[in-house]
């Protein structure tokens, strides 16, 4: 998956020491993914077990081994970059759980739950609009701006659902928010065994 | 801070009696130099009619509005017309421009009609063109330009001058995505330089360049955008 994706295509543009893979992966993707170097060297060990990459030759003087990628690994990041990333048909998503239970769950009020979340969103807009505009002048740097523009369309999703949410709860004609239809009693055979 | 822009209180009723609409209710917000202010809210939730009661284009029932300290109400149309003219810029989804004209008579049109000479008013709109990038096109026409191009026009025009304040009503409407975050860019460029702006948009992401976002919900204003804690708890207490 991601970071041993991430590793065999900075190896594609040419051999690396794990260090170096580490510092060229934060760079690549805006600093926004911080790798520490337990974490390389670990999928550096799977990727040279499953034969993805080879050391080349033996350590130099200091201990350090230079990485390259093999065939089987340039076919795996083939692979990787022609295979569209699936949705998840179910989201486990925790505000989608969590404003389900707003509108089920008696006594809250899920408009409160949408304005919430809908600030928290405005913000995480404008906190990635800075990090995108903070660049130097005239042609930042790319990865840094992809990455926050990722973060500013996910955020941007957001906020259009929970207006959707906001429209829809606003537009039903039923009892003020959080009145939830009552618990049904439950049938005397079933209550024995709940007891 | 010096507020450019401040309502007070501010209340917008269309008609009286049981089909009154009440557009605006008891809107209170400040703009400052350097601020931009983004206006969210859904459709029919008065976003322009803010717009328009802050620019003067429209009178408020109640409340009080200022602009560089001066009051909207309780002055002479003549009056209002000047303040408006000089104080005020306007940038609106299309419509900004008069084709007649070169992009450099279009941003010099104010200074004109405020009364400065010509030539003085051609080398205003020159450096104001310049500070939206746009040197080289001082005389082509507005039908000679991208739609970038002519809005970046629509902003010089409306802060030349000592003009400072600047209310864009879904200013990017009508571009593409690109564009209308460089549109944003410059707007949040001129803000830095010293200018204040309210800018009604429907989009979150443009919105991101905005210090503050205010959202409308049905005439109020509700402040999204300062990480203050909310008033209300959305679980009821259930004692």
């Amino acid at each position: 998956m991601s970071i041993r994706n991430g590793l065999l295509a900075l190896l594609e543009g040419g051999p690396k020491y794990g260090y170096q893979l580490r510092v060229e992966f934060e760079a690549a993707t805006g600093a926004t993914w911080p790798l520490n170097v337990g974490q390389v060297y670990t999928t550096l060990s799977r990727l040279e077990r499953d034969g993805l990459v080879e050391p080349a030759g033996s350590a130099d003087d200091s201990g350090k081994v230079v990485y390259h990628i093999t065939a089987a690994g340039r076919a795996e990041l083939a692979a990787w970059f022609d295979e569209p990333i699936e949705h998840d048909a179910r989201p486990r998503d925790e505000l989608v759980i969590k404003l389900a239970m707003a509108v089920a769950t008696p006594g809250v009020d899920a408009l409160a739950v949408i304005d919430a979340q809908r600030a928290a969103a405005h913000r995480a807009i404008r906190a990635a609009t800075r990090r995108k505009s903070t660049g130097p002048p005239g042609g930042g740097d790319l990865a840094t701006e992809l990455v926050a523009e990722a973060a500013i369309f996910a955020a941007e999703a957001e906020v259009r659902w929970l207006d959707h949410c906001e429209q829809v709860l606003l537009s039903r004609p039923t009892a003020p928010p959080g009145t939830a239809t009552p618990v049904p009693p439950i049938p005397a055979d079933l209550s024995r065994s709940v007891t | 801070m010096t507020p450019v822009l401040q309502l007070v209180n501010v209340s917008r009723v269309h008609g009286s009696g049981p089909t009154a609409v009440h557009a605006l209710r008891d809107v209170t917000l400040t703009v400052s130099a350097g601020e931009l202010v983004a206006v969210m809210g859904p459709s029919g939730s008065g976003k322009s009619t803010l717009l328009n009661v802050a620019g003067g284009l429209d009178a408020a029932t109640s409340g009080q509005i200022s602009v560089e300290g001066m009051p909207l109400r309780g002055v002479t149309a003549t009056e209002l017309a000047a303040l408006r003219r000089r104080a005020i810029g306007y940038v609106f989804q299309d419509l900004n421009l008069i084709p007649a004209l070169t992009a450099a008579e279009n941003v010099a049109l104010p200074r004109e009609l405020d009364g400065i000479r010509s030539r003085t008013a051609r080398t205003e709109a020159l450096a104001a063109l310049a500070e939206v990038d746009l040197t080289g096109y001082a005389d082509s026409y507005p039908d000679q330009l991208s739609g970038g191009q002519r809005q970046r026009i629509a902003i010089a025009r409306a802060l030349i001058g000592p003009r400072r304040l600047v209310l864009a009503d879904e200013p990017t409407g009508a571009l593409d995505s690109v564009t209308g975050e460089g549109i944003l860019k410059l707007l949040r460029a001129r803000c830095d330089a010293g200018a204040a702006g309210v800018i009604v948009t429907h989009d979150a992401r443009l919105a991101g360049w905005a210090d503050r976002i205010v959202s409308l919900r049905d005439g109020s204003l509700v402040d999204d955008g300062t990480g203050v804690p909310r008033s209300r708890s959305a679980l009821r207490s259930t004692s």
